[in-house]
């Protein structure tokens, strides 16, 4: 390239990156650090925010540990085995990337709200869904699901099974050759995934929004949180509570920087 | 020896085929189950629940005025985002993977920002910076602009990673060998960059009109959700949610799913057409 045109790609692609990446996030720190570390402290520690991460870090956790199951068990099941609708189950996987999160709530509110025949039976017996913590963990799962999944399979495709079938003929037991060979090759794949899922999951919104109902104290985490304190024209409060989750996307970001298999995430 | 060694590790080998594999099959019933649950069944239901009064009822509440309109403010903005991507992701992907600039780790890194940015956080930075009280004095509240710079904002990374693979890939020798025939830059980039790098474009712009046309967070604080002007369509749906009105947004609902699978699906052509050129 002539060094006009180089100087000419780099300034348009650096001025675009400032303009949608860099001004936004630093022009939010700015104004969450303006007036000093005390006001952001006391909006973070009002018991109304606490709550808030502690539903939000529940409803992780228990959305990415079933993600991590269904991820190396569809990995596995994808790669390793061949059966009818195979191709069927790989496609489907895919599906949460081209629903919108406010379709997902809806989808789970057709099905497990107490105004539905299923959903009401199950309020009957005591069990609640929707606007409820299970119905928020369903949520965030089904926005999250494809990550782990498409974070193993290719690495789990690279390593082959030679090694699982000559444990076979020493007489490892599946568990064995699952505890001992899959999961150590898989593992940097693995936390990958985890990775990716996690902050999907901390961050969700749409999906969470609809299914929670938004009842505060109760079922609010932190993305709610954020936009009701924006509402409510407590700007330093909702910058605060937006910086903290710009801080754990940061952490995330170098985290599967550090992580990311030669070649990333094969999405589909 | 040898022959001894097998003789004697063969029947630990019958033993292990004869028993029932118990294993794929659970995992098998697991994997099917929680995806039935927690992703078949919904969806199946809110496209069942669209037409609770009919195929008449369906079609009356696609096509009411704001829904419509939500519908062609999402197909549209979507579209002209994942263009604009297309072209600054592939000079993005280029200046990545071509250029050395000081600060280029970081640059990579940073691409990736708006996957693991959460998009109501997205909404208020890009509402503080592109707002009513603008520090740097661009206002684009409550217009459709608004809505097309938080659609370029979440689709930024996309076309980035499917092109920057490729041109890491793409052999140099190709270009020279072109170059020493005489080809001007413009020749070597149409004729030998173009065709190798296209594919992965439009795999990575496809997914970035995936992305947007499903998009709620990050829309809803600077778009202002004016019905008919700035609302797009999953705001639209999550209002009629609130409204109680199920057939409403179970047919906007499933008009966008069925846009989705469409593009889910010319994902699909596209890279088995990537395969095959591999």
């Amino acid at each position: 390239m002539t060094s006009a045109s180089r100087w000419g790609l780099r300034t348009v692609v650096l001025a675009y990156l400032a303009f949608l990446l860099v001004l936004p996030v630093g022009v939010i720190l700015y104004r969450t650090f303006q007036h000093g570390l005390s006001p952001i402290f006391d909006t973070l520690t009002t018991s109304e925010a606490a709550h808030a991460y502690e539903i939000t870090l529940i409803v992780a956790l228990c959305a990415v540990a079933l993600n991590t199951v269904f991820g190396v068990g569809a990995a596995v099941l994808l790669v390793r085995h061949r059966f009818p609708g195979r191709r069927i189950l790989d496609a489907l996987i895919d599906l949460p990337i081209a629903v919108s999160p406010v379709v997902v709530g809806l989808a789970l509110t057709l099905v497990y709200g107490s105004r539905t025949s299923f959903g009401g039976w199950l309020t009957d017996h005591g069990i609640q869904i929707i606007f409820s913590l299970p119905g928020m963990v369903m949520a965030t799962s089904f926005v999250a699901l494809p990550l782990v999944v498409r974070a193993v399979a290719p690495v789990l495709a690279e390593i082959g099974d030679e090694q699982e079938q000559a444990a076979a003929t020493l007489g490892a037991s599946a568990f064995q050759r699952f505890t001992r060979i899959t999961l150590p090759s898989i593992r940097g794949a693995l936390a990958y995934g985890v990775v990716l899922s996690l902050a999907r999951a901390l961050g969700e919104f749409g999906a969470v929004a609809v299914v929670s109902g938004r009842l505060i104290g109760k079922t609010e985490t932190v993305p709610l949180y954020v936009l009701d304190l924006y509402n409510n024209f407590n700007q330093t409060g909702a910058y605060a509570a937006a910086t903290s989750l710009v801080l754990v996307a940061v952490v995330a970001l170098v985290a599967s920087r550090f992580l990311r298999p030669r070649g990333g995430l094969n999405l589909s | 020896m040898s022959q001894l060694a097998s003789e004697l590790r063969r029947p630990a080998v019958r033993a292990r085929v004869k028993r029932p594999a118990l294993g794929p099959s659970v995992t098998g019933g697991f994997v099917v189950l929680f995806l039935s649950v927690v992703v078949l069944i919904p969806l199946a239901m809110v496209v069942y629940r669209s037409t609770d009064s009919g195929w008449g009822g369906f079609w009356h509440q696609v096509h009411s005025p704001f829904a419509w309109s939500a519908l062609e403010l999402t197909i549209v903005m979507s579209l002209i985002a994942a263009l604009v991507n297309l072209v600054m992701g592939t000079a993005i992907a280029w200046l990545l993977v071509r250029d050395k600039l000081p600060g280029q780790r970081v640059l990579d890194t940073i691409i990736d920002l708006p996957f693991a940015l959460p998009t109501i956080v997205a909404g208020v930075t890009l509402i503080l910076l592109f707002g009513a009280s603008s520090p740097i004095g661009i206002n684009l509240a409550y217009a459709r602009s608004g809505v097309l710079i938080a659609l370029l904002f979440v689709t930024l990374p996309f076309v980035v990673r499917t092109v920057q693979p490729v041109l890491l890939e793409l052999d140099h020798d190709m270009e020279e060998a072109a170059a020493s025939l005489g080809a001007g830059r413009l020749t070597i980039f149409r004729r030998i960059i173009l065709p190798t790098i296209a594919p992965a474009v439009a795999a990575g712009t496809t997914l970035a009109f995936a992305r947007a046309l499903s998009e709620f967070g990050s829309t809803v604080l600077i778009s202002g959700n004016l019905p008919g002007k700035t609302q797009v369509a999953a705001v639209y749906i999550y209002g009629k949610i609130q409204e109680d009105s199920v057939t409403g947004a179970a047919a906007v609902s499933t008009v966008l799913l069925a846009v989705s699978l469409v593009v889910l699906v010319l994902l699909n052509v596209i890279q088995r057409w990537v395969a095959r050129r591999d």
